[in-house]
């Protein structure tokens, strides 16, 4: 397996329309290379060392050469993601990283959103799971187009899987794009994909803590949902607890709390949708 | 947290540079990772001892530039050293502050040995 990105020779990140049959054949458009065909390893283990090893270049006449680099080791991701960017800006489509651990009802918000307001804010999907199309066919059941992206045994989306699957799905102008990211609070924070804005989703079933325990999700998303409000009678989460800890880890985060299921608050997440601009 | 692949990526990155500059042999590689870029140092090291054996750059030494996290406080202009990511000025007890440095992931140079 690839541990850049999850993928691994037979375990190939996959691509599939809603309500298509065929996964798409999309170029695996990773720009890192597989293997080190350029560099041959040839140690040569077992042999006695009862000879000298040529060595075949001298220190003393200076041939060494410091190259000064200074780059980003994720800067081929940041230079995809800004390429994405730059795409959203042109097309004035608003793009939406959606970042939580699973099960806090990232899909159930956007079934709800589709349904409401899906023909006014023109909105497009792309989902992120290691594995099943089910997602992406609740989406198309509520309303939009949606793309599904397998990563296989990968723990989150990057820019390049979000490049291949938004020519696919062929997002039109003026539209928002909602990118579902693989449910976990820890591996996404540091992908890029070239968002308008992230937003961090927690529900009241999980711990008050979440912010405090995840902080790097936090602090790097904009807006965070507080989902399932309507359980909060039944639960020991504590609103104000959560806030203050995520406001300690990144004093710009703005929250809404809402629920899918009741429709509380929903009017508070689309005001903001529509407030935001994509430059 | 993603220690193998940021591994993966410097070793990458180091070869294709070491391709561009036609380097015969690469001596040392410099990396400078700030304090709360969300990289676990000791597991970076660990990951890259791994990675490094099956790379042309087996036998270099990995120099780990350590850049300690500073803040700054919007409330009271104060820059501290900062440990977490709660970052919370020492002076007025305030959490509106920002990074100054602390965040960085970034291969800083390489020294190379070339032919000719």
């Amino acid at each position: 397996m690839c541990g850049t990105c999850g993928c691994g020779e037979e375990n190939k990140i996959t691509y599939r329309k809603a309500g298509e049959k065929e996964k798409l054949n999309l170029e695996h458009a990773h720009s890192h290379s597989h293997g080190n065909e350029e560099y041959t390893h040839d140690h040569h283990h077992g042999h006695l060392h009862d000879h000298f090893h040529e060595h075949d270049h001298n220190h003393a006449t200076g041939h060494a050469t410091i190259i000064p680099l200074e780059r980003n080791i994720l800067s081929k991701n940041d230079l995809l993601a800004e390429r994405n960017r730059g795409f959203f800006e042109g097309r004035n489509i608003k793009a939406y990283n959606l970042v939580s651990s699973p099960g806090s009802g990232k899909t159930s918000i956007l079934e709800r959103t589709i349904r409401e307001k899906g023909t006014e804010l023109n909105c497009f999907v792309i989902e992120g799971d290691q594995q099943t199309m089910n997602d992406a066919n609740r989406i198309k059941a509520a309303g939009a187009p949606a793309i599904q992206i397998n990563t296989g045994t990968g723990c989150h989306l990057d820019a390049s899987m979000v490049y291949n699957a938004v020519k696919a799905l062929d997002v039109s102008s003026d539209s928002i794009l909602f990118i579902e990211n693989v449910g976990n609070l820890v591996c996404p924070s540091m992908f890029d994909l070239g968002e308008s804005k992230r937003v961090v989703i927690i529900s009241v079933t999980e711990g008050d803590d979440k912010p405090a325990k995840y902080p790097d999700m936090f602090q790097s998303s904009h807006l965070c949902l507080i989902n399932k409000i309507d359980l909060l009678p039944y639960v020991d989460f504590s609103v104000e607890n959560a806030k203050e800890t995520a406001l300690r880890v990144n004093h710009h985060l703005e929250f809404i709390e809402l629920s899918a299921k009741t429709g509380e608050g929903m009017d508070k997440w689309y005001q903001w949708l529509a407030n935001i601009k994509t430059s | 947290m993603h220690e193998l692949s940021i591994a993966m990526s410097i070793a990458e990155i180091v070869e294709e540079e070491a391709r561009k500059a036609g380097a015969s042999r690469i001596e040392i590689v410099t990396i400078e990772i700030g304090t709360l870029s969300g990289v676990m140092i000791d597991a970076l090291q660990f990951a890259m001892e791994e990675v490094m054996l099956t790379t042309s750059f087996s036998g270099a030494k990995i120099n780990y530039d350590i850049v300690t996290a500073v803040a700054s406080c919007e409330e009271c202009c104060n820059e501290f050293v900062a440990e977490d990511l709660f970052k919370v000025c020492p002076v007025c007890n305030s959490s509106k502050t920002y990074y100054i440095r602390g965040k960085e992931l970034k291969i800083k140079s390489i020294e190379v040995e070339r032919d000719n």
